[in-house]
């Protein structure tokens, strides 16, 4: 997929998805709140079923996109207003799904991905990690992760590969 | 956030009655398991087995509550379901908590301290 952002769309009701299994395209525009990120992947979910892709595809898709999410309402508008626009399409020869978001929120530190590595999990309960999960569990799940500033907006891409089940 | 709890054979077990702990209610969770663990009991035990979706503020979330309870008391995790057992294997969080399959019958709970 090259990166081409997301299409400015209206609010709509639930996404558009192909349903003959082979075709899927979802577009949606989320605002930037966690009850609305957490109804958006309901939503997705349900089209993503409709449109043919397997528990273990689906579940995947739902935890990366939540953490992909989840980071652009707290680090790209931390906390703010906002709307990001997200885009899962399904290519048909590798059964992968190819997804974009776009935001105009602040950008990535560094004007890089993160790298996701664990924090160390030895030692007194007093040391664990509360955070820094997300990253690894994007990296962990998707593939193809690409970021691009563009003027005021930020656009990232990634891919979920078929057969991306629970085998990990 | 709807927790129930109750004490068996002094555990505290604590069932998640929400199909998710995500970043929409993590906050909410942390301070709703503050409130139901304020009592003396040694052993926490956290009933997740109708939690269908966790994610990472979830794990944080549910982290915090085992730091804010050690190094005293313990938090061991029961019935995590197939995606939430997934994020704790992929963040080698599995490593860190006692696992139980199902919550342990009383007489299991007094068996094994």
């Amino acid at each position: 997929m090259t990166g081409r952002a997301p299409p400015p769309r209206g609010p709509g009701p639930a996404p558009r998805a192909g349903g003959n299994g082979r075709h899927l395209l979802l577009e949606l525009r989320i605002a930037a709140r966690p009850e609305a990120v957490r109804a958006a992947l309901a939503r997705i979910s349900g089209a993503l079923e409709t449109g043919g892709i397997g528990e273990g595809m689906r579940g995947t898709a739902e935890i990366v996109l939540a953490e992909v999410l989840n980071n652009i309402v707290e680090h790209a508008y931390a906390g703010g207003q906002g709307q990001i626009a997200l885009r899962i399409e399904l290519c048909p020869a590798s059964g992968a799904l190819l997804c974009a978001t776009r935001d105009e929120g602040r950008p990535m530190p560094g004007g890089r991905l993160p790298e996701g590595g664990l924090p160390p999990l030895e030692g007194p309960a007093a040391a664990l990690p509360e955070g820094g999960f997300g990253w690894h569990l994007i990296r962990a799940l998707a593939t193809g992760l690409w970021y691009r500033r563009e003027g005021e907006v930020n656009l990232f891409g990634f891919r979920i590969e078929a057969g991306s089940a629970g085998g990990d | 956030m709807d927790l129930t709890a109750e004490t068996v054979a002094g555990v505290r077990i604590i069932r998640v009655n929400e199909t998710r702990i995500d970043a929409a209610v993590a906050i909410r969770f942390k301070e709703r398991m503050r409130e139901l663990t304020d009592g003396p009991e040694e052993r926490v035990l956290l009933d997740l087995g109708q939690v269908e979706f966790l994610d990472s503020s979830g794990l944080g979330a549910v982290v915090s509550v085992m730091k804010q309870l050690a190094p005293a008391r313990r938090l061991e995790l029961a019935a995590l379901t197939a995606p939430v057992a997934r994020v704790f294997r992929l963040t080698r969080m599995d490593s860190v908590f006692t696992l139980h399959p199902a919550v342990p019958d009383p007489a299991a709970l007094r068996a094994a301290p």
